[in-house]
């Protein structure tokens, strides 16, 4: 998993009918400071994440375990929101 | 798997509920001479690493779920599986 702040959402209306009524989101991958790191991704939403707001996703096969497992196209989904940016500890 | 320093952790109240119970961990990537590596991920603990501690970290979902919550199929794929004692390291000639 990785943080990442979100910086806005898609909306497509001819897709994947197991991606409806989900939310796709554009999130920025940052590193342990906060900092942008890589290129923004699209992550489909599983806990309401609105835009300007700390998260993290994951990537992989287990992106699509939140929603109906095996018929679900996603490979980057959005799991956890963090509290504020100060709720970012590091030593 | 990597090899990694605990730097911190996240807190994260709104989150899928197979994170429930367990620690998020801010983990960076280190060489093994311990030089710090610019890679940074989060991690879910599942063998009560501290901060600072040297750990191994599993990048898979299966056995990352499976060790961080005792099943698989959790939207999880990291977690820290270990707490390094020492590195044992060839000198390089």
């Amino acid at each position: 998993m990785q943080i990442a702040r979100v910086i806005g959402n898609v909306v497509s209306t001819i897709k994947n009918e197991s991606l409806h009524a989900k939310k796709l989101m554009i999130v920025q991958t940052l590193d342990a400071d906060l900092k942008p790191k890589g290129k923004p991704i699209i992550a489909l939403d599983a806990v309401g994440a609105g835009v300007g707001e700390l998260v993290f996703w994951c990537r992989g096969k287990e992106a699509s375990f939140p929603f109906k497992r095996d018929d679900t196209p996603t490979d980057c989904t959005i799991v956890g929101i963090i509290d504020s940016d100060a709720h970012v500890y590091q030593k | 798997m990597l090899l990694a320093r605990v730097i911190g952790n996240v807190v994260s109240t709104q989150k899928n509920q197979r994170y429930e119970g367990s620690r998020i961990m801010l983990c960076r990537q280190i060489s093994p001479e311990g030089a710090d590596m610019d890679y940074t991920c989060l991690a879910l603990d599942s063998v009560s690493a501290g901060e600072g501690d040297i750990v191994l970290i599993v990048q898979e979902g299966l056995s990352a779920s499976t060790a961080a919550t005792g099943k698989a199929g959790a939207a999880i794929d990291s977690a820290i599986v270990g707490v390094v004692d020492y590195v044992d390291l060839l000198p390089k000639e």
